[in-house]
Order: C-alpha cells, then structure tokens, then sequence
C-alpha cells in the first residue's frame, strides 16, 4: 500500500487525466468490437491485430516523411477495405454459427495477422513521433503529453461521427435493423450480407483509428494486438451489449480506475486489479438478474 | 531353441554396435566437419535477435574455418552448423533440442536467443550430456540450478545495471542515492531488478520507488508521475525494447528531470535513431561495444569486428551479434584443449576455459556464468546536428567520453 497519492494530491489530478485520455482510447476500440458483437454477434479476438495493423499504416506514412496524425485519415479507410476483404473471405462463413466458432476463427486470424506483421514488418518494436510537446498544468506539476490529448479528441470526434451516421444513414438504420432482427430485416428488403460485411469494415475502420493514434503515443509491435483485444472485450462486458454510451463511460472509467490502482496499490497489480474489478461487476449483475427472476415469478 | 536365442543375441548386439558406432562417428564429426546444433528464432518475436544470434555464429565459423578451422588429434576440422527455426516458443525449442540430439545425432550445441529459450533447452541437452555454449540467455536463474553442461560467454542479468548504481554513488562522493525502480516482469528484468537491490544494499543506497510494469506494459504514466514526485537520484528501467521505448517518450512527454537514467535494450531498440534528441544523456547497459580494446588473433578487435560484420550482412552488429561468435571460439579453444571429441573431456575443457576473445575475457563460474567480463556503461550523447552516438562512459578502464551527470533539465536543453 503506497499513500503518496494522498500525500501529493496533485498526483490525484495527473492519475485521473491519465485514466481519462487513456480510457477514451480504449474505448474508441471497444466501440467497434460492440457494434459488431452486437450486428454480428461475432467476439473479433482480431480485434488487437485490426489496431496494430492500423498503426502499421501510420508509421509508414512516417517513415516515408509524412506526418502520422494524417494516419486518422489513411488508416481508417484502408483498414475498412481489409475488414470487408477479411468478412469476405473468412467471416461471412461463420456468421450465423455459434459464437464458440467465431472465436475459433477469429483467434485464427489473429494469429495469421501476427505473423504476417511479423514477416513484413520485423520484430522489432517502432513508434512514430508527433513532436506535439507537452501541456503542463499546475507550474509544470501535472503533465498532459499533447499527442494523449489529440487522441482523445480523435477518438470523441469518431466516436460522436459513428453514433450520428447510424441514426441518419441508410445504412446506420439498416445495421440497426438488421442487430435488432436480422430476419425480419431481410424479409423487409435489407441486404444483411452487405450490411454485415460495411459492419465489419466499419470495426476495422475504427481499429485503424485507434492504430494511428497509438502509434504516436504508445508503440507498436506485430504481437501487441491481445492487450487491445481482452482491454475492449472488458469494457463492452462492463458497459453491457448495445450500450454505446456506456462503452464511452466504462472506457474512461477502467482507465481511471487502472491509474489509481497503480498508485494505491502497485504497479503490479494494475491490470490484476482491472480483472477483480471485472469479477465483481459480473456477481453484481448475475445477483441482480436473479432477483429479477425472481420478481417475474 | 537355445541355439536359435544365442543367435538372435548375438545378431541384435552386432546390429546395435553397427549402429552405436556409426552413429557416433557420424554425427558429431562428419569427415572433417564438427557439426553443431542450434536453434534460434528466425520467426516470431525474437526474430531480430534471433537472426542477429545467427549472424554472429555464421560469421564466426566463417573466419574459424578460413583460418585454418579446429585441430584435434593432429587433424584439422572445420566447423558448421545445423539450424532450425524455434518460433520464438519455448516448447519448441525445447523440442528442436531433443530432434537435434537423437535424431540429427549433434553432440555439442550452441544457444538459442533469450534467457527463457535457454532455460527450455538446458534441461535436454543436461540430461543428455550434451554441451551447450549460449550467448544469449544472461538470467540468473540458469546458473543456478546446477548444470554442468550449460556455459554462457555473457554477464549474467543481475551485472547489468550494477555499475550504474555504483557509478552513481560515486558521484555522489561516496555517499547513499535515491533509486527509482521500475521493472518488467519476466524473468530477465527481474534479475536485473535483483541486481540493482543487492548493489543498493551494497552502497547502503535507497530504494525509493520499486514499480513492477506488467508484460503488456505500454504506458509508464504512473511510475513517472511517481518519479516527478520524489525526485530521485538515479531512475532505472528494464523492459526490453519496448520498455526502453516507453520510457524515453514518456519522460520526454513528461519532462521528467532525473540526474542519471540507466536502462536496458537501448541497442536494440535502436533508440537515438526512433528518439533522437530525446533519448539523449540515456545511460545504456551492453554486454559489448566496439570501441572495447580486447583483441584475438580471429577478430583482431572491435572495431575491425565492426566493419567486417557490416561488410558481410550490411549493418552494424549489435552485441548479440558479437557475444553469439565469440560462443565459437570458446567452443574452438575447447575442443583444442580437450584434443578429443569426448562430451565429457570437452565439458571439462569449457569449464577450464580461460582466453580472452574481442568481445572481451571469458572464463566460466562454477554456475557456468562469465564471470570475467564486466558490463558496460554507454551513454547516448548527440552533438548540435542531431547526430546521437553511443559512448562508452563506464567503467572507467573503458571509458571513450566522460559521463555527462547529472543530466540537464527539460527546461534547460
């Protein structure tokens, strides 16, 4: 148990910013993962690659001299071509499986992502500067990296964009239909195949995102991809299925509460603690499902 | 019926002496070739240093059979060696080791990269008496179990930062620091994590800080937010290439002022080169640098290891590339030595080993650990143009540039 948080305070204001532009982040992946878990219902264990392949693109543009903010943009539309190619190829096939065969494939192709970053990009361990500089607060106490920030600005833009897309579009209502009931859906006149595979492109999109905006404020390596996948995993179990705005909460919520954890508890128990956080969340809701239950009765 | 089991007894002896000779004739030495046996990781995550490791021993038996190759028994041998490709995954090297053993029928290996393949294949080629000379695997743990197989030509991982804590106290005129801490955790970083406890207790240092970053560490936040706080004299950082990484954007983010900054893996993460300015003042531990003065006739010195390496294979070798060939000349002086191609004379040979290579002395602790080469301090230092080097700064003996301490501010560069 380590108290200097309560000893600094302002410790308090640096671990709550952390939390906060960190949860966003993750919480722009989550976002995906529950737009497809909940049309396709489908858990993408690729999810981690679909990122690191997206920072892939960013860093590339900055090797090549152009700068990888640009990567928001590049990213995202290359990647939603990949996820189209990849529902395509791989997940049109197990769509209406159970879901035990969805995690099969998609833990397939996590790991033929992995290794083929792996040969075409090497081992080795990049990132890509922004050269954004540092917002200091509180007489250079509390220390906002500009490119966390950005992020986290990114990542709300996107995130508002998508909610506003699938309210107005075509094809926002038709996802929306079709995550409601795909049948009636498709007696209706809606090419669920297609709306399934822009889902999945959508997702991919987002992953690219989030790619590029790691690359410039975390690194990137082909075998970091799981970290991704099981931290969204956790924040849609936590938000509940179908529940954007929750997914946006529970992001930054985890993140805060990660940040505390390290402070309060140690470094080590981190993500340990993010775990037992998940373990209590389910008890609660399956005592409060049972009580539910038992009120119908 | 009698007569009929005598000669079945008699035929399956035969049979078994054919093929126990053969096979040992075969194998370990094929004409004039002594075969060794290796498995390094060429895909996966260790597969940079993986082809760095085979670099270093392709390049070594290169120059070892040019230059007249191995004489045992009045006979020159030449060298070459048998790879397979680990995947980066214990239990595959594991059982690469147990193929090369009884099916390739290899009697000597060399190690495959990093502490924890080493640890899955020293337990095979112990049961089977086969030595084994790593130059890759430096976690404390494989010296301590015992084996009388395994030597290793590198420092173990608890010397890594060492010197950085001695160095610092010695700054500080003799008195007490400040550590701050902040360690993966894998068995290698907390090794070195073990190092710097005992060199504190040593020098009745301070530990202030003791962060234990979990593997998929990517944010430092915490533990420099921390460091901000209780300003520490000396902040030390192990976490492979991607804690290194981490922690130079971080601190540059952060605007983190520490007088002295030692961590691992600088060379590999290729820091100066994806930092540049910011990795600068970084103090870096490394088992070898070029411009070390130790020299063999094989080698000659660093620097001209340097330039033959980056004529060969087209960049500059880092030290796993350096240590991976110096494993061929220990096992070259041993088999000499030994003037025999027993498993059990060659084992004793390694064990006397006493030479001194271009990456520096090698003789062999009871553990099987290199306890005669000490590690090095380098420090990245970049001049007005941009342009960072890395500068052997520590110990003293090979110091090329003085140590910049204590590091200057953010707000001052």
């Amino acid at each position: 148990m380590d108290l200097l948080i309560f000893q600094a305070p302002i410790l308090i204001v640096q671990a709550s910013m952390d939390g906060i532009l960190l949860g966003i982040l993750f919480a722009l992946i989550a976002y995906g993962m529950a737009l497809q878990w909940g049309v396709m219902n489908i858990i993408n264990i690729a999810q981690g690659d679909l990122v690191i392949l997206g920072g892939y693109i960013a860093y590339f543009m900055y090797l090549y001299g152009i700068h990888p903010a640009w990567g928001v943009i590049v990213s995202p539309i290359i990647m939603y071509f990949v996820g189209v190619g990849i529902y395509k190829l791989v997940i049109n096939k197990v769509v209406d499986r159970d879901l035990f065969i969805s995690i099969l494939a998609t833990f397939g192709i996590s790991i033929l992502f992995m290794q083929l970053m792996n040969f075409a990009f090497g081992a080795d361990v990049v990132l890509a500067v922004s050269g954004y500089g540092t917002t200091m607060l509180f007489d250079n106490s509390v220390t906002l990296p500009n490119s966390k920030i950005f992020a986290a600005v990114i990542s709300i833009i996107f995130a508002i964009g998508l909610v506003i897309y699938m309210k107005k579009s075509k094809l926002g209502r038709a996802i929306r239909a079709t995550a409601q009931n795909a049948r009636a859906a498709k007696i209706l006149g809606v090419d669920t195949e297609k709306v399934y595979a822009a889902t999945f492109g959508i997702n991919a999109a987002l992953c690219g995102v989030a790619g590029a905006l790691i690359s410039i404020t975390f690194t990137l390596h082909p075998y970091m991809g799981l970290p991704y996948t099981i931290r969204s995993f956790m924040i849609v179990i936590v938000a509940g299925l179908g529940n954007l705005p929750g997914v946006a909460i529970s992001g930054m919520g985890l993140g805060v509460f990660e940040e505390f954890a390290d402070y309060i508890l140690g470094t080590e128990f981190r993500i340990g603690s993010v775990f037992l956080l998940l373990v209590l969340i389910l008890v609660y809701r399956r005592f409060k499902l049972a009580k539910k239950r038992e009120y119908l009765k | 019926m009698k007569k009929i089991y005598k000669f079945a007894l008699v035929l399956l002896s035969t049979i078994g002496l054919i093929l126990g000779t053969t096979s040992t004739s075969f194998s370990k030495v094929e004409g004039d070739t002594i075969i060794l046996g290796a498995a390094v990781s060429l895909t996966g995550k260790y597969s940079s240093n993986g082809v760095h490791t085979q670099n270093g021993y392709n390049m070594a038996v290169d120059r070892i059979n040019s230059m007249g190759g191995v004489k045992v028994g009045g006979k020159t041998y030449k060298f070459d060696i048998i790879y397979y490709d680990d995947e980066s995954n214990p239990k595959r090297a594991a059982q690469l080791a147990e193929r090369l053993i009884s099916q390739d029928g290899v009697e000597f290996m060399l190690g495959p990269y990093s502490s924890g393949l080493t640890k899955a294949m020293a337990p095979v080629t112990e049961k089977y008496g086969v030595p084994m000379v790593e130059a890759n695997g430096a976690s404390r743990s494989l010296f301590t179990k015992g084996y009388k197989y395994l030597f290793a030509v590198l420092a173990p991982a608890n010397l890594y930062l060492d010197v950085a804590i001695r160095t610092a106290v010695e700054l500080n005129g003799g008195k007490p620091v400040n550590i701050a801490m902040a360690f993966e955790q894998d068995a290698f970083s907390q090794d070195v994590r073990l190092g710097i406890v005992d060199a504190a207790e040593d020098t009745g240092s301070k530990i202030v800080i003791d962060d234990k970053l979990p593997k998929e560490l990517n944010d430092m936040a915490a533990t420099l937010a921390k460091v901000k706080a209780i300003k520490p004299d000396v902040l030390v950082v192990s976490g492979h290439t991607k804690g290194a990484l981490t922690a130079i954007r971080q601190i540059a983010e952060m605007q983190v002022d520490v007088p002295m900054l030692a961590m691992t893996h600088c060379d590999a993460a290729k820091l100066s080169k994806q930092h540049g300015k910011n990795a600068q003042y970084a103090l870096c531990a490394s088992q070898w640098h070029k411009t070390l003065t130790y020299k063999d006739k094989w080698f000659k010195d660093g620097m001209t290891y340097d330039k033959d390496f980056t004529e060969m294979f087209g960049y500059a070798p880092p030290y796993q590339a350096a240590e991976s060939s110096a494993a061929l000349l220990v096992f070259k002086d041993a088999f000499e030595r030994a003037n025999s191609f027993d498993q059990k004379k060659v084992r004793d040979a390694l064990a006397a080993t006493d030479m001194q290579t271009f990456y520096g002395n090698i003789k062999f602790a009871p553990g099987g650990q290199n306890v005669s080469k000490p590690m090095v301090l380098f420090q990245v230092i970049c001049d007005s143009s941009g342009k960072c080097e890395n500068k052997v700064v520590a110990p003293l003996k090979w110091a090329s540039a003085k140590l910049i301490h204590p590091v200057p501010k953010w707000s001052e560069r």
